[in-house]
């Protein structure tokens, strides 16, 4: 009946002291669209990598049979040759080059060394106009969006004569409306008749593009579910995924809000580059004591730049307005008087912006506070290793020791250590930017026990996050932003997926 | 992403600790291979206490260099006009000690300061106008040698006061000789005695250490390493010092080298900002948004440079008894060399002073040892280089099978 067109068979893959895949059956049919899930750390990506090649024949055990025979792929080119075309989280463009030039990199039309423009473009267009994207493929990289970012990829994995597409998490960063425009393509591509593998977080797209879902968890095949032959629910995936049942995907919380903590009044800001270009227009909001509130809005609205404009003016331009903290106007113009005034951020790129990857827990841990630590600036060891092994295990932080770098960590500890240094610096008011991009459930389910401990000590946190569910799941009070305006303050009875975006929609009417 | 969540702690194996500090001690070794090399082709000349004093006086400025670099380079920079810089203040030093005739105490001060301020004029660039500091820096080595050229008319400046020569070529003298068993053989008794003291207390602070580190639960190296590192070190030094002993003594220069190792090593691994240098290194914006005032801390390590620079400056030209316009050209390489070799990283964020120390000895002694053998200058640079590639690659060799 169904043709396979690739089957992995018991593969095991062992890293020096860990078993990564262990026995794992992987099983594509063609023409479908696969959804591959698990907890960060399940094995999702090594065995994507091992089909790939990026870990070539002979340093795992197992059989990977494509299109009917055998394979040992030894080079990421084996298997492109085969149509096998693997597009990875960290999108893989240059930033400074044409959509044009980085399509046909490294496969360039060329005669002799010779570039052949005008046919290059050509073929650029055609390939845009396949995977819906109406930009000149003079463009540079730069100056598109991360979801036309996305789709050039995916013309360049066509380019390639595409047979099976992998893509490693590619709505991680991209807003609702460009995430469902990627999702029809592929529906579109399957259609045409490709096959798809998608590697995914995000349960309610996998359920609306999936035919088979496969779970991965530590390493080893869960289970292959048939989206046709049974309604999957969300919850269902979930148990797969953790293996037992998550009655709540969010832990209760019993809300004790005192007085207005931080109010802001009037905020205005200029873009950052395009500096005659007011990007923030008249923002105004309030966290009280023992509060979560939410900040909503799409890709671009203007919520990581509220709160860093906000955060020292580590964003934008000619910034006005008025801070409080608890009714005492603050100085917040640089990074350690807004620390000072009792805020703290934590950003939503904790590797670029919130770690120091190389250096380990302990050292990260201390940084934005090193003087309570140290006495006439020489630091005490013993005092600082106290501090890191506390946050270590308050935190719950899964590493070997205190001293372990922090790049060695899962994406929801790394969370935690970013978490611990601005707690060390007892902050009133904490702004969480994206608090579980990118990480597990059980690691965001921890996360958010967190901050429910945070709110119950009577701290204000302000959380700014692209996923509705979470912020329903987690708020006290939304406010609703678009456009660098805030468009709505929704109380969490008010407060539901369809009110957030009708606020947005409403507003793009408006102005 | 696979291997980090596990919550088990093992006590790591010998085999596992040699492996994941092989760079340490690897350098160690190679410098002790390196001078037994020497020693052996140069039939014994390497160690003769008189190529021992030079060696040190030789090196000196390289290895105080260094310890600015180092700064610089783990805060994610480089300086290529400290070679420059060395001329410079030679010149000027020449111009106040010679025509104008001002006493060696107004000038050492006054060429620190001057230092200084040519370090804080190019941090300027750097730190705050965001110019990469390679162009500013080559920038300032051309400026800062033709403004030599300009200063010294073309022509050399000597020779110079006693007082101003004892920086590079004095001796600690011999206030403990009534100690000496044998005044023929041990013409100096405070080196020896200065190197004894030395070493206890490196054995005893070790020990106090590794004591310490057992009561809090924190990790120890093997006790074989310790010892055995303890024991080479502690017969390098007495070695080098008793032939010191036999010969003027401890240079001038030695003290004020050690001195500012110790310093520079306390500063890099126990103060706030050394700690701040290095996440500024590892990601400047994280260490940024963390409060911490990146600006300021990259001026202030091309400040700390320059008088460094300008130390170093003052004890080539009084070793050389001569200020020339042609002083430390290339200085600036070999000073990145040391860092380089001593495992500082190119992209910032990492480094020790001990391996940039070490690197640096490395660079002496080949160059006195190849001196020695008669080895013409074409050949040393040719052999310098290759050093230097074979050092980092076996870095990043190590790096890339330690991620398996």
């Amino acid at each position: 009946m169904d043709n396979i067109i690739l089957e992995m068979r018991s593969i095991t893959k062992t890293f020096p002291g860990v078993k990564a895949l262990d026995n794992v059956s992987f099983k594509v049919r063609e023409g479908e669209i696969h959804a591959l899930v698990g907890e960060n750390g399940a094995g999702k990506s090594t065995l994507m990598k091992v089909l790939s090649g990026v870990y070539p024949a002979g340093t795992y055990e197992g059989e990977i049979h494509y299109d009917g025979k055998a394979r040992q792929f030894r080079t990421i080119s084996d298997s492109e040759e085969l149509g096998i075309i693997i597009i990875h989280q960290e999108l893989a463009l240059v930033p400074l080059l044409s959509i044009a030039e980085n399509i046909f990199l490294g496969n360039e039309i060329a005669n002799n060394g010779v570039i052949h423009w005008p046919q290059t473009f050509a073929r650029t267009q055609e390939l845009l106009k396949k995977v819906g994207l109406n930009e000149s493929p003079a463009t540079l990289i730069t100056d598109i969006g991360v979801g036309k970012q996305q789709l050039v990829e995916i013309a360049k994995a066509l380019s390639k004569k595409v047979r099976l597409l992998i893509l490693d998490e590619p709505t991680a960063s991209l807003n609702e409306s460009d995430s469902d425009a990627l999702l029809k393509l592929l529906m579109e591509f399957r259609k045409q008749g490709m096959t798809s593998i998608i590697i995914s977080h995000k349960l309610n797209e996998i359920r609306k593009v999936a035919d088979q879902i496969t779970i991965l968890r530590d390493g080893g095949t869960v289970e292959t579910l048939d989206c046709h032959k049974e309604d999957i629910s969300e919850d269902r995936i979930i148990k797969g995924m953790v293996g037992r049942a998550m009655e709540d995907r969010y832990p209760p919380r019993e809300p004790n809000i005192g007085d207005v903590l931080l109010e802001v009044k009037n905020w205005n800001v200029f873009h950052q580059h395009h500096r005659d270009r007011q990007f923030l227009h008249d923002v105004n909001f309030n966290v009280r004591a023992g509060e979560v509130v939410g900040i909503a809005g799409l890709m671009g609205a203007g919520r990581t730049e509220t709160a860093m404009s906000l955060f020292g003016r580590s964003w934008g331009h000619k910034i006005t307005g008025e801070v409080t903290m608890r009714g005492q106007p603050v100085d917040v113009s640089t990074i350690p008087r807004a620390i000072k005034a009792g805020l703290a951020y934590v950003t939503e790129d904790r590797k670029q912006l919130g770690l120091v990857l190389i250096n380990n827990i302990k050292d990260n841990t201390t940084l934005a506070n090193l003087s309570a630590v140290a006495s006439s600036g020489v630091i005490d060891e013993r005092k600082e290793r106290k501090v890191a092994a506390d946050y270590r295990s308050k935190l719950r932080i899964r590493s070997h020791s205190i001293y372990q770098e922090t790049v060695n960590l899962s994406g929801g500890n790394q969370q935690k250590v970013v978490l611990s240094k601005w707690l060390f610096t007892s902050p009133e008011v904490l702004i969480l930017d994206e608090p579980t991009r990118g990480i597990d459930i059980g690691a965001k389910y921890e996360i958010y026990t967190i901050i429910n401990q945070l709110a119950a000590e009577g701290k204000g946190i302000l959380m700014i996050s692209s996923e509705m569910p979470e912020l329903l799941g987690t708020c006290d009070r939304i406010y609703v932003m678009n456009e660098g305006r805030i468009v709505a303050e929704l109380s969490k009875e008010e407060a539901s997926q369809e009110s957030i975006m009708r606020a947005i929609m409403r507003s793009g009417e408006k102005h | 992403m696979v291997a980090d969540t596990s919550t088990h702690t093992t006590k790591p194996s010998i085999g596992d600790y040699l492996r994941n500090n092989i760079r340490e001690y690897g350098l160690l070794v190679a410098l002790v291979i390196i001078m037994l090399f020497f020693q052996f082709v140069t039939s014994g000349v390497l160690f003769r206490p008189v190529n021992l004093t030079n060696l040190v006086l030789q090196n000196s400025f390289i290895v105080i260099m260094a310890l600015g670099m180092l700064l610089i380079i783990v805060a994610g920079h480089i300086d290529l006009s400290v070679g420059s810089i060395v001329a410079f203040i030679g010149a000027i030093s020449a111009i106040m000690l010679v025509k104008w005739g001002l006493p060696a105490f107004v000038v050492v001060p006054a060429c620190l300061v001057v230092g200084g301020i040519l370090g804080a004029a190019q941090g300027y660039w750097v730190a705050y106008q965001k110019i990469p500091s390679f162009i500013v820096t080559l920038a300032g080595m051309l400026v800062f040698r033709g403004l030599t050229y300009v200063v010294l008319g073309g022509r050399p400046i000597g020779p110079f006061p006693k007082e101003f020569q004892i920086l590079s070529t004095g001796f600690v003298p011999d206030f403990l000789y009534f100690l000496s068993p044998s005044p023929e053989v041990i013409k100096n008794m405070v080196a020896l005695v200065a190197v004894l003291a030395l070493v206890g207390y490196a054995i005893y602070a070790g020990l106090r250490d590794r004591r310490l580190n057992d009561q809090h639960g924190t990790d120890n190296e093997p006790f074989i390493f310790f010892a055995v590192q303890m024991a080479v070190i502690g017969v390098v030094a007495l070695f080098i010092g008793f032939q010191l002993a036999t010969y003027r003594g401890l240079p001038n220069v030695l003290i004020v080298m050690g001195v500012l190792i110790a310093l520079y090593t306390f500063v890099t691994t126990r103060s706030t900002i050394g700690r701040r240098i290095y996440a500024m290194g590892g990601n400047e914006k994280a260490a940024k948004l963390s409060g911490i005032n990146t600006e300021r801390l990259t001026f202030y390590a091309f400040v700390n440079m320059g008088v460094l620079a300008a130390l170093a400056g003052m004890i080539i030209t009084a070793r050389l008894n001569s200020a020339t316009p042609k002083a430390g050209v290339g200085f600036e390489l070999d000073v990145i060399a040391a860092c380089f070799i001593g495992g500082a990283s190119a992209s910032g964020g990492v480094g020790k002073i001990t391996g940039a120390v070490i690197g640096a000895f490395i660079m002496g002694v080949m160059n006195n040892g190849m001196s020695i053998m008669g080895i013409g200058i074409d050949y040393q640079q040719l052999i310098k280089g290759l050093v230097l590639l074979a050092a980092v690659f076996f870095d990043v060799y190590n790096k890339n099978k330690g991620k398996g």
